[in-house]
């Protein structure tokens, strides 16, 4: 989940690119900030390093910290722990600024992206060839881009088999003995399952597909429709839909659940899930098994971290020697302390190392894995493989999904535009530039005829603009600089850390490629269609049930007035991140409160995300339960414009409640209501981490609005940054046209 | 709706807003209880009371230092409380005086002006962060307080100028008219006799002002070079991995989060009723 909400959050990188080539450079430039090296031999070095580790990880990072301090008194290491969310945007910004830090730790997936970009410098940099005998090979293959190793591995992780120990002997040593067994301990329709794990998710479901003897790479192309993807999807279907060992939608909250509560005996998953795991449950953990089919072992992606010196370091050396230092001297901490999976071999001839069950595990796995490729053409793949297991998972047949995800996979690999000549695209810009100068001349001499004068007009509203001119100044320099950046950006495209201009190239393939066709939710109109009624749909239903609690909460004679206006802005103070997860789980097929309430009123459980409008309604649902309590706090204020001694003489007019209504609080409560409901209109439009967290865009993408899919231009398929800015300028452009259509509420005539 | 409904009536009321309150804090109730548990599982289990109570994610919340002993929970509070705080007056401040303005004035560009509000909201806002981190950097306000108070209020102005506008356009001219007459400055009209009818309106700006800096941690995490300068969202981020979250953790800190802001809307809401008496606006 987070690995996506990440990629959502990145996206902002993609303006670096540019900036070279926008005004913004020429003034950066002149004020960059100067660093000057503190290495003049009498103050200590000082070294920044940056990490997201958390917990004991962190810990043991710690203390390894303060045993390389001791040992090299001349290094002060500073440490900044960093959410990972915000960690790539974080490095992408700082560090071409000189504002990076020396030395970072991170998974290696991002390598190949970095390195092209000048982000991460290599490790082995020609002077250094650090010896590399001690790490693991498959660890230090991960960290290897084009012949260059960009950092020192420093631990791994991968996925193994979990299992109940009150329930499993001997844990199964093929796939057909996991069926088998699985099968006997599995009883769905009392919630028991003898297999869990996320199985829509393709770093779990790599290991079948390795396993199967599937790739994903065809020399520099990935593909998805391969032999061995169709066996390993056969296999899939055969667990979850005719053996039924595995349960339908399992979210990695739900395989929590049923292995504490032992109603799954076995699940594949990762060292994270140890700390997820209750006291009494006593578990151990294996190597998969073999796949019976081809004798090959399940073969689960492999991740690693790495320990990277960011480019733009101030204290190189002293950085790799950290690194080093991390790396190998401190392995056994942070095997002992931190319980990381270490890359460092020798850490395992320490016995409470090497004698460690889990750790033994995972150093099992470790040769029956594959490093999640680390090209940037790796990212195009998951979202089209998410898509394949969803459909088989849902009852679609293998080869139809395989074939479905293979074109979705082409389609996102969109053909790089041609490189356009700048000169003609700058002079129609000036040609226009010239002609709206133009016609506000032409306007303002008219109205000077009229008024007597612009300027003259303009100075007797001096005491307007000086009111004005504080929160002006602030928004042109905060938001419009950077906008215009953006802009600039729809005109480009980005290959390899490259930026060229293509003119309108994407907009002409967003708005007329012919790659889909207008129902295929890759296209833009299918996208803006869901995205119009998703804005319709949630704010109707956050101004109704805002204004309605409102209404009630406003009537004098009610009681704890305070205590039940309290209780109803919760869901607004709550952080969201969580609460749409929890959203999430209670439209949970089998174990959701929803369908439980469905069920005891007799109905049939619905399977929320299997079809467009069950998914858009669970969105929908999530979305106003998070948006009411704004739209109610707006009410509430704005009903306190309209003066009682209305009400009062309607009273004694004998008007009823509703005419009352219709007559007096709605027309009255539209110039203070509509502001927030044409602004909840616009960022609607926009809202799109509920969409993610919620249903993902499942089934198939068609739940997605227009900014997902520019996230997903932008981060899931071949960071196509121009494609994904040309898909913001349009969603500007609809929001501007809509808004311009409903002047009313922009202009002041409301009150002519 | 002076007069007082049918018994039956307050019971359907009462019952309404129960059943709301009710949808409000359910799924809430999960936050709650994964907090007091002693697991770091997203805790989805049929019971919504954990197996075994206790208070250790909050212990190790509230107690956490970094390895120079400084108590990080204490300072992040604070950093929370003065960016939110500021961000709630500067964005109070600007978008009063240009809501007026707006709202009672008649001058060229003003419905380009309105507009130009209106127009930063439409531009998905993430896209902003780098641009936003040189402008930082080149103000020197990078990995300062005031720098996330000035961000954080310039994404808030724009609604805060279209609520107080219209709700300044609600209010009659006539008592302003009155007192220019009786030689009252723009600005003592203004201060004196606009804003304390604008109550309701400002407690809705001054809430939703808060809550933008209260919560955000993207800007945040990116701008601020010191973990001591953090603020709460982004400490409670930090629970969030990339495969594994400690959910425990995140809980008991969402908790401590957001009770503040009931805290807050509960000492606010006194201004959101009773604000204009119908007397007061006959003038």
């Amino acid at each position: 989940m987070s690995r996506i909400t990440a990629d959502m959050m990145n996206e902002r990188r993609h303006l670096r690119g540019l900036i070279p080539t926008a005004l913004l450079l020429a003034v950066c430039g002149t004020l960059a900030p100067s660093h000057v090296s503190a290495s003049d031999g009498e103050k200590p070095r000082e070294v920044l390093l940056w990490h997201s580790y958390r917990t004991a990880e962190e810990e043991a990072l710690r203390r390894v910290l303060d045993d390389f301090e001791k040992e090299h008194p001349d290094i002060k290491v500073r440490t900044l722990g960093i959410p990972y969310d915000a960690f790539a945007s974080r490095l992408t910004a700082a560090i071409p600024r000189g504002r990076g830090p020396d030395l970072f730790i991170f998974a290696h997936e991002r390598v190949g992206s970095w390195a092209s970009r000048g982000v991460v410098v290599p490790f082995d940099d020609g002077v250094h060839a650090p010896d590399l005998e001690g790490y693991f090979p498959e660890t230090v293959d991960a960290l290897t881009y084009e012949g260059h190793l960009y950092g020192l591995p420093l631990a791994f992780k991968s996925i193994a088999l979990f299992y109940n120990r009150d329930l499993v002997d001997e844990p199964p040593a093929t796939t057909d003995e996991m069926v088998a067994l699985a099968g006997k301990l599995s009883d769905p329709s009392a919630g028991r399952y003898g297999l869990a794990y996320p199985a829509d998710d393709f770093f779990f479901h790599s290991a079948w597909l390795f396993g199967f003897g599937g790739k994903l790479f065809d020399a520099d192309t990935p593909v998805l429709d391969t032999d061995g993807a169709r066996m390993s999807l056969e296999f899939l279907r055969n667990l979850v839909l005719r053996e039924r060992v595995v349960p339908q939608e399992p979210t990695p909250a739900l395989v929590t659940r049923l292995f504490n509560e032992g109603a799954a005996a076995m699940v594949v998953n990762g060292p994270w899930f140890i700390g997820e795991i209750e006291d009494d449950i006593d578990w151990a953990i294996s190597l998969l098994p073999k796949v019976s089919e081809t004798g090959l072992r399940a073969t689960p992606f492999l991740t690693v971290e790495g320990v990277m010196i960011a480019a733009r370091a101030r204290e190189p050396d002293a950085a790799r020697s950290l690194a080093r230092y991390i790396a190998e001297d401190g392995a056994v901490t942070r095997a002992v302390v931190g319980r990381q999976s270490v890359a460092w071999s020798p850490a395992y001839e320490n016995p409470r190392v090497g004698d460690d069950p889990v750790l033994q595990a995972f150093l099992d796995q470790l040769p029956h894995t594959v490093p999640t490729d680390n090209r940037p053409a790796m990212q195009a793949v998951w979202e089209p493989a998410r898509g394949a297991l969803g459909d088989v998972m849902r009852g679609g047949e293998p080869d139809v999904a395989l074939a479905r995800a293979q074109s979705r996979l082409e389609g996102a690999v969109r053909d790089a535009p041609a490189q356009r000549s700048l000169a003609p695209y700058l002079l129609v810009f000036g040609l226009l530039c010239f002609a709206g100068v133009g016609a506000w001349a032409y306007r303002s001499v008219r109205s000077t005829a009229a008024t007597g004068g612009l300027m003259a007009e303009a100075r007797r509203s001096r005491t307007a603009y000086a009111y004005l001119a504080p929160a002006f100044a602030g928004l042109l320099f905060l938001v419009l600089v950077p906008f215009a950046v953006a802009v600039g950006i729809a005109f480009t495209h980005h290959e390899g850390g490259e930026f060229y201009f293509v003119g309108l190239a994407n907009f002409r393939d967003i708005l007329f490629g012919e790659s889909y066709g207008v129902t295929d939710p890759l296209s833009f109109y299918f996208t803006l269609l869901v995205t119009i009624l998703w804005t319709v749909a949630n704010v109707a239903l956050h101004v109704t049930i805002g204004l309605m609690l409102a209404l009630l909460l406003k009537e004098p004679w009610l009681r704890m007035k305070g205590v039940y206006r309290a209780l109803l802005i919760i869901p607004w103070a709550v952080p969201n991140y969580i609460t749409a997860l929890i959203w999430k789980g209670m439209f949970h097929k089998q174990f959701g409160a929803i369908n439980g309430v469905l069920t005891s009123l007799g109905l049939e459980p619905v399977s929320w995300f299997g079809s467009f409008w069950t998914a858009f309604t669970a969105n929908l649902v999530t979305n106003t339960w998070l948006g009411f309590p704004f739209m109610m706090v707006v009410a509430l204020g704005a009903l306190q414009s309209i003066p009682s001694d209305l009400y009062e003489a309607a009273d004694v007019d004998g008007a009823g409640r509703l005419q009352k209504f219709f007559r007096i609080t709605l027309p009255l409560l539209k110039p203070a209501m509509l502001p927030a409901v044409l602004l909840g209109m616009i960022w609607t439009f926009n809202m799109f981490n509920i969409i993610y967290l919620v249903s993902g865009g499942e089934p198939g993408g068609s739940t997605d609005i227009l900014i997902s899919e520019a996230y997903r231009w932008a981060f899931e398929r071949q960071e196509q940054y121009g494609y994904a800015a040309a898909y913001a300028v349009l969603i500007f452009c609809i929001l501007v046209g809509y808004t311009l259509s409903t002047r009313r509420v922009t202009g002041g005539e409301e009150r002519s | 709706m002076s007069r007082e409904p049918s018994r039956f009536g307050k019971v359907l009321t009462h019952a309404c807003l129960l059943v709301a309150v009710a949808v409000a804090v359910y799924p809430v109730l999960w936050v709650i209880k994964m907090a007091f548990s002693d697991t770091q599982a997203f805790g989805l289990s049929a019971s919504l009371i954990p197996d075994r109570v206790t208070g250790a994610n909050f212990k190790a919340l509230v107690t956490a230092t970094d390895d120079e002993g400084t108590w990080l929970f204490g300072r992040h509070l604070l950093n929370s409380v003065v960016v939110s705080t500021g961000t709630t007056l500067l964005g109070l401040f600007l978008a009063c005086t240009a809501a007026y303005a707006f709202s009672r004035f008649k001058f060229p560009g003003r419905r380009a002006g309105l507009m130009l509000f209106l127009v930063t909201q439409m531009f998905p806002g993430v896209m902003m962060a780098i641009p936003l981190y040189i402008l930082m950097d080149m103000l020197g306000l990078l990995g300062t307080l005031p720098g996330l108070m000035l961000v954080y209020g310039m994404t808030a102005i724009p609604f805060c100028v279209f609520m107080l506008k219209g709700y300044f356009d609600t209010i009659p001219r006539e008592l302003e008219e009155a007192a220019l007459m009786d030689g009252a400055s723009q600005f003592v009209i203004f201060w004196k006799v606009v804003m304390p009818l604008a109550k309701p309106a400002l407690a809705v700006t001054a809430l939703f002002s808060f809550m933008t800096a209260w919560n955000e941690f993207i800007l945040a995490a990116t701008f601020m070079n010191d973990e001591r300068m953090f603020t709460l969202p982004v400490a409670l981020q930090r629970y969030v991995g990339d495969y594994g979250t400690e959910w425990g953790m995140f809980a008991a800190g969402a908790v401590i989060v957001s009770v503040p802001v009931v805290a807050l809307f509960f000492a606010l809401q006194r201004n959101l009723v009773g604000g204009l008496t119908a007397g007061g606006v006959k003038g």
